[in-house]
């Protein structure tokens, strides 16, 4: 590697500042230059960060990078190295623990990552070499190797097509694994080449590689027998991605030109960012206080020490001497020496073992969420994915959910409903009632009642069956189904029940479910698309004839025209253009008179939240085809602008055409929707709707998911409501927002008064569409900018959701970025199911993916994935609560036991001279907090309670009783703090208030201080146990065996520990001191009262906190088994009487 | 403590075995009640009206056992003398003044005093001396003490060798060893002194005495035992010499030392010096009366500003005096009792309220 950097920095000094020359299937060319074959990166892909021999150092590395860990690394060094109390083992062994612990994880991972490179590197690729077929290794293929890559095959590096198996030179990919873009990419050959690749001789130049996807420049020299070489220009059409699949092509050739990580995919991949929770933020912050707590204690602490041993007699007296090595030492090293080990003696304050808790918690805690079965979904048979623990807590804290539409609160199930050919609504009731297939319903709208000509309906039905880019699939298994399920990007749909069981199981392919939906829709009608072949497309029509035109060209979908064409000619020839969009784009295209009686049902069709399409066609005579013809052909083998030029010659063709009819199909709302909707903003949690979907079909979906109610009066803020007469969009905008802004905040109540009295405030909804927040967001001209995205977010902030229409993924991305850097940094989550939603996903603090039918993508993005929204309201209510609730716990009882475990130890430096001396012996140290006390935390944190997972379903408010970080934050750490430090010193001096007379056995014999150090430390553990049985609302058997098992282990191990002479210890310090502490009276006596007496106001808080509680609780279960009515109420009537109310909106 | 014991459906299993068919087998989460996190949990509920019993019975049990230990406490009668001398009319005076370490001749003095209580232990006190100091505290070698010669650890510095021979015991608790001689008089009325006999076992810890410490193995002979080693700096003679007249006193396991060897946990403590043999018959072990104290004043104190005490003592069940747990068995007690009434009182407002609003 290095040496090829070296020869790519001193070697081939022109190469790297321009562009590299490769020589297509490694051939010399016979032109005058000297063939110096190139030396560039081989096509392995290293996403690993390890190897063998670089693991431990590389590893070690990173993992102390960790602050804390550092923190303890230094600990252990200043014990190894500076004579302290105690032994570098009781800070040794359990960072050892961990980083071996973490050390094994890391590494399993990269192993795992390793086995994911082989198979990338390992994959067996066909290369032409010399006429020859060979099978290579993907890792193995070299930058100027011609390689051949068959249907659905990936791309395994960057390529320029030279040859494809379809007649037009063309080859058709999907990058949805790159930029998540699922649809069908034409790429074209390089013109020339296309015959006999292998005599082909060319050069290609081109740049170096660079990261953007969309980009690339290059040029080709092709040198036939002695000619001139010609030239031909390379554009991004021309290159292949790695990473890329082919699609509806045979099978391809191509040479490679970028190599391995030099390929753009590999340019671009970068690791997801980490996401941090707030609760690690909050132990950062109370880390920050304990070890500000912990170096002002070692500074008391060695500055009394020099006090006092300044005092006469003190520092040496003749008992007392010191040995000649300290006698020598430089007073002031001496003093930092023992600031040194001040700081070792008290470094328990800060335990390694709660990183190594919090760790375990997070990890085994997110089990129950892939455990548990109300997440399975039988449908796909999977139940929720984890794939990160640490944001386990953030499921509680949400405070903004971002949701897209299609496919998250509807279920991308498209469904054809009705159609409306020539103003007269058909609408599809049973197919195997009606004979003829069509009914005419009396829609409310629909004065004429009689069908169109049976011509019209004809013709709109064969336009369903020809208009679309739909490919069948023969299904000849039934597991077909689930393949596609598994990984495909198209959306694959058999058509079960729906089908009149005569016809045969047909699969269609489409890039969008709506073509599917359409064609199947045209299908109950008696029409069936049976297929393209060879440029013929098959139609089954309603007398069982078979009719066949000829497919001459097809005007693709994009988002930008909204709308595709296809021109066919049938037997008859005739020439035929059908033309499918969205109304906005076709009505300007079609004759004016007919849109009128059409567009009525359109509207109607939006409101109700179907998504709606127009159809129109136009008959083409032989000029005007040869004309169009022609201008494509041009269009498409155009070097420059092409895309430019196709949108011209489109556009062209695309007018003055016949409107026949418009479709409605229903995307369906998930299951459950509106009750998960409901929950969430119960909880208090906005919802936001970010969807790229029109802002009618987007408006309904919200009012059927209940985001906007009745009364929810809404603020519009679009294209549409920006233009007015005589005014500039600017100034427009600027009106509209102070007007809005003085409406939900300056007008509305405060806050708290607000959240009081919900029910009977004003609630608002805003909707913006995303031309109008770009100019919100990108005014650059405005001077005043900050003040609109200001206005814009607080306006946001007071309604109750919010919708934003016409979104691209950037976007929505913007949006949550803007939300998530607002002002007191709300915790955000974002659910979707798309590509488009993956940078939504991994803008916010949690992303959620659905297991949707959009592929994986957003998947292998989030943190989270669940099979359905509905399962959102138990991942947020229940587990997110219950998580948040036990380690907000975890991490503040973790604080609280250290601070009273150490507190003795530093009050007892007063009364030893400020010498160090440890009150407790070093097993006890080094106990503490990885047997006494850990395991009945754990236990609690994994299984704890506190409120059922019912009562927390039923009653969503009291998500909001969390919220805001409620139990981190600095009120109830400062409790905590106080408890502790309380405990600390009634621990203390209790035990020394004991030892004034150290006389305490019945034989007169006296004790010791390693008597006092296992007192006070028995009184601590079980304290700080039966502390947290206190807390403990939910006693699991595993509960009981851990706190009553861990203080019998206490006292087993204390035992033990001191019944016995361990030969390896040069000091038998414990020997029989707890045992005969137990046969002491007066230790037992004052190890109950002081209990006791610390549990005292705890026992009082509980107390006098719970009468609230248990009523509350019950109060609250009567409310809702009476309280809320039937949640099932149903969606439509609502919707409809919202929309015939129009004077909500503000406009 | 009102509590309900909820036990949810287990449904464990024998769900997951009948559930385990084909592919989903692998995916389906299993049902099992630890899984699903519907382990049957016990349910304490800590409410006003079941903590208010506990609080009576905690303060009907506390006060009660509060005052016995004070009563109890009291009836320990206790008497003490500093002897260390540190004012000119003190009899030590003269002993902690002119003290040197390298005097062949014992400085003696006595004390006198009256006694109107009976008492059974005797103690010697110290104050201001950091027997808990970190250097002082790990300043031992409990191998060597357990009769392992060989080699002191380095811990014992600088009292670990003396020229080139290992001192035993080494470090500097040894090295510290209390040796003052306490005898004491019985001064009866016709002003003749009666030695009192003093008994030096049973002082120490019987697991330290015979487990703990032990002599090097030398077939009886401590002198041989400890012939390879050199007395501590401090001390007058060896450590074969602490009690030539009991050799199941002597050497390491000689209960004095092993008494000092035992640090103490607060620089002002008291040691078990030697137990007053109880008389035959009725009469008191140390009757009312005149008695005198005798001190071979051998340990300096005052260059750190130490005392000196000699404490006379009886002991009860739960130690020597201490009116500590007393107090705090009555406090706590009071404490409770007193919550138990206020929360009576607030549960039965609360409740009032609650009913009537209901």
């Amino acid at each position: 590697m290095l040496r090829r950097r070296l020869n790519r920095w001193f070697g081939g000094e022109d190469r790297r500042v321009g562009s590299r020359t490769i020589y297509v299937g490694h051939r010399p060319c016979p032109a005058n230059e000297v063939f110096i074959p190139p030396k560039f990166c081989d096509n392995r892909i290293v996403s690993s960060k390890y190897t063998v021999w670089n693991f431990l150092p590389k590893n070690l590395f990173e993992q102390f990078r960790r602050i804390a860990n550092f923190y303890f690394l230094i600990i252990f060094l200043v014990q190894v190295i500076v004579d302290t109390p105690t032994s570098p083992v009781t800070s040794g062994l359990p960072l050892f623990f961990v980083i071996t612990v973490t050390a094994i994880k890391q590494g399993y991972e990269d192993w795992l990552r390793h086995k994911a490179d082989n198979e990338v590197n390992k994959y067996r690729v066909t290369v032409l070499e010399d006429g020859r077929r060979i099978q290579k290794e993907s890792e193995k293929i070299k930058v100027g190797d011609v390689l051949e890559v068959e249907e659905d095959e990936t791309f395994p590096c960057d390529l320029i097509l030279l040859q494809s198996s379809r007649d037009d030179g063309t080859c058709f990919v999907t990058t949805a694994s790159l930029d998540g873009e699922s649809n069908h990419k034409t790429h074209y050959t390089v013109p020339d080449t296309e015959r006999d690749v292998e005599s082909l001789n060319a050069t290609i130049e081109c740049e170096q590689p660079q990261p953007d996807l969309y980009k690339f420049v290059g040029r080709m020299h092709i040198y036939k027998n002695n000619e001139e070489p010609s030239l031909r220009s390379l554009g991004p059409e021309n290159l292949l991605l790695k990473g890329a699949t082919l699609k509806n092509t045979q099978s391809i050739c191509g040479v490679a030109v970028y190599t391995g990580m030099e390929t753009k995919m590999a340019l671009n991949y970068q690791g997801k960012s980490q996401k941090r929770s707030v609760v690690e933020k909050s132990i950062n912050a109370f880390l920050l206080v304990y070890l500000c707590i912990l170096v002002s204690k070692a500074l008391v602490c060695t500055t009394l020490k020099y006090v006092w041993q300044s005092k006469p007699g003190q520092d040496e007296p003749w008992y007392n001497e010191k040995t000649l090595k300290e006698k020598e030492t430089n007073l002031y090293l001496n003093m930092f020496t023992d600031f040194l080990s001040f700081m070792v003696l008290f470094n328990f304050i800060i335990p390694v073992s709660m990183y190594v808790t919090v760790e375990m918690q997070k990890f085994l805690g997110s089990f129950f969420i892939s455990w548990d079965k109300d997440f399975f979904d039988s449908e796909i048979e999977e139940g929720a994915l984890v794939n990160t623990s640490d944001l386990n807590e953030e499921l509680g804290q949400v405070e903004y959910v971002f949701t897209d539409k299609t496919g998250t609160l509807t279920q991308n199930n498209m469904e054809f409903i009705e159609c409306c050919i020539d103003g007269h609504q058909y609408k599809y009731r049973d197919a195997s009632s009606e004979v003829d297939g069509f009914c005419v319903t009396d829609g409310p709208m629909n004065t004429v009642q009689q069908k169109a000509g049976r011509e019209r309906e004809e013709l709109f039905l064969r336009a369903l069956c020809l208009c679309h880019t739909v490919q069948v699939k023969e299904s000849t298994e039934q597991g077909q189904g689930q393949d596609g399920r598994i990984d495909q990007v198209d959306g694959l749909m058999v058509d079960g029940q729906v089908v009149p069981p005569l016809q045969e199981q047909r699969g269609f392919i489409a890039s969008s479910p709506d073509e599917i939906a359409l064609v199947q829709g045209a299908m109950r009608y008696g029409f069936t698309f049976l297929g393209l072949e060879s440029k013929t497309m098959k139609i089954l029509n309603r007398a069982n004839d078979v009719e066949m035109y000829e497919l001459l060209h097809v005007l693709n979908f994009d988002p930008v025209r909204r709308r595709m064409s296809v021109i066919v000619r049938s037997i008859s020839g005739e020439t035929l253009l059908f033309c499918k969009g969205a109304d906005s784009s076709i009505f300007p295209r079609v004759k004016q008179e007919e849109v009128e009686k059409i567009r009525m049902h359109v509207e109607r069709n939006a409101t109700d939240g179907y998504r709606t399409l127009c159809v129109a066609y136009k008959h083409l005579t032989a000029e005007e085809y040869d004309q169009v013809d022609s201008g494509l052909r041009e269009a498409r083998l155009a070097l420059q602008d092409r895309e430019e030029k196709l949108m011209a010659v489109y556009n062209q063709v695309e007018t003055g055409m016949n409107l026949i009819g418009a479709t409605a199909v229903e995307d369906r709302l998930q299951e459950e929707a509106a009750e998960t909707m409901e929950a969430l903003q119960g909880a208090g949690i906005k919802v936001w709707v970010l969807t790229g979907d029109k802002m009618e079909t987007a408006k309904s979906t919200c009012y059927a998911c209940r985001l906007f109610k009745r009364n929810t009066e809404l603020l519009e803020l679009t294209v549409r409501t920006l233009e007015s007469p005589g005014k500039r969009r600017e100034d427009r905008l600027h009106d509209l927002l102070l007007e809005y802004h003085k409406k939900t905040v300056q007008d509305a109540p405060p806050a708290k008064t607000r959240v009081a009295r919900n029910w009977s405030s004003q609630d608002y909804g805003f909707i913006v569409d995303g031309a109008t927040l770009s100019m919100v967001l990108n005014s650059s001209s405005e001077n005043n900018l900050h003040d609109y995205k200001d206005l814009f977010l607080q306006i946001c902030q007071n309604c109750t959701s919010v919708l934003c229409c016409r979104m691209a993924p950037l976007q929505k991305a913007q949006i949550v970025k803007m939300v998530k850097n607002s002002k007191g940094s709300p915790i955000t989550l974002s659910i979707g199911d798309g590509a488009n939603d993956v940078s939504m996903i991994l803008e916010a603090h949690v992303g959620i993916g659905i297991k949707g039918k959009e592929g994986r993508q957003a998947v292998r993005n989030s943190d989270y994935a669940i099979p359905k929204l509905k399962h959102l309201k138990k991942l947020l209510l229940g587990h997110g609560h219950l998580y948040y609730v036990r380690i907000a716990h975890l991490v503040q009882y973790f604080f609280y036991k250290n601070l009273c475990f150490i507190l003795p130890q530093f009050l007892y430096q007063f009364f030893c001279g400020c010498s160090q001396q440890p009150l407790y012996d070093a097993a006890y140290l080094t106990m503490y907090n990885i047997c006494f006390t850990s395991m009945p935390i754990l236990a609690y944190s994994l299984f704890e309670q506190h409120i059922s997972i019912e009562m927390l379903l039923e009653n969503a408010t009291l998500y909001r009783q969390i919220g805001k970080n409620a139990m981190l934050r600095w009120g109830p750490f400062l409790y905590w703090t106080l408890l502790g430090v309380f405990h600390g010193l009634v621990f203390f001096f209790g035990v020394w208030f004991l030892f004034s007379n150290p006389a305490l056995q019945d034989n007169g014999q006296a004790f010791g201080n390693w008597s006092y150090g296992t007192i006070v430390f028995t009184i601590l553990v079980f304290t700080v146990t039966l502390k947290l049985a206190l807390d403990t609302r939910h006693w699991t058997w595993i509960n009981h065996f851990v706190i009553w098992g861990s203080l019998a282990f206490y006292v087993f191990f204390s035992f033990f520990w001191g019944g016995v002479i361990w030969p390896f210890l040069r000091q038998q310090r414990l020997y029989f001191v707890f045992a005969n502490m137990l046969s002491s009276v007066s230790a037992w006596l004052v190890i109950i009262v002081l209990i006791l007496l610390s549990l005292l106001p705890e026992i009082l808080y509980v107390v006098l906190r719970k009468p609230r509680g248990p009523y509350a609780r019950q109060k609250l279960v009567q409310s809702s088994a009476g309280g809320i009515q039937s949640p099932r109420s149903s969606a439509r009537p609502l919707l409809m009487r919202t929309f015939s109310d129009e004077s909500n909106t503000v406009s | 403590m009102a509590s309900s014991y909820n036990a949810k459906e287990e449904d464990g299993h024998h769900s997951g075995a009948s559930s385990g068919t084909g592919l989903s087998k692998n995916k389906k989460p299993d049902n099992t009640a630890f899984k699903q996190q519907r382990l049957p949990a016990w349910q304490p509920i800590l409410t006003a009206g079941s903590v208010l019993p506990a609080f009576f019975v905690i303060g009907l049990i506390f006060i009660p056992i509060g005052i016995g230990l004070y009563v109890t406490s009291n009836n320990i009668k206790e008497f003490e003398i500093d002897y260390t001398g540190v004012s000119s009319d003190s009899p030590c005076y003269n002993c902690a003044k002119n003290f040197t370490w390298n005097t062949t001749e014992p400085c003696v003095c006595t004390v006198n005093f009256t006694l109107l209580q009976p008492n059974v232990f005797m103690y010697y006190g110290l104050s201001n001396f950091y027997q808990n100091h970190r250097r002082y505290v790990k300043s031992r070698d409990d191998r060597q003490l357990n009769g392992d010669l060989s080699d002191p650890s380095k811990e014992c510095e600088p009292y670990r060798k003396s020229g080139d021979v290992s001192i035993a015991p080494c470090g500097a608790i040894a090295n510290s060893l209390f040796n003052d001689t306490l005898v004491l008089y019985y001064v009866d009325s016709n002003n003749s002194k009666i030695e009192v006999p003093l008994v030096k076992k049973g002082i120490a810890w019987w697991t330290d005495k015979h487990v703990k410490f032990r002599n090097p193995a030398g077939n009886g002979n401590l002198t041989l035992a400890f012939r390879d080693t050199a007395k501590p700096v401090n001390w007058a003679k060896p450590v074969y010499e602490l009690d030539p007249s009991d050799p199941d006193n002597n050497g390491f396991i000689n209960e004095d030392f092993i008494v000092w060897m035992r640090t103490a946990a607060l620089p002002t403590f008291r040691k078990l010096y030697r137990i007053i043999q109880k008389k035959s018959g009725t009469t008191p072990t140390l009757p009312n009366g005149n008695y005198m104290l005798n001190i071979t004043y051998n340990y300096p104190v005052l260059s750190f500003d130490g005392r000196k005490r000699m404490i006379l003592s009886t002991i009860s069940w739960m130690g020597g005096k201490n009116p500590f747990l007393g107090i705090a068995y009555i406090t706590v007690g009071s404490i409770c009792f007193f919550l138990g009434v206020v929360l009576l009182i607030i549960h039965h407002k609360y409740d009032n309220r609650n009913t009537n609003s209901n």
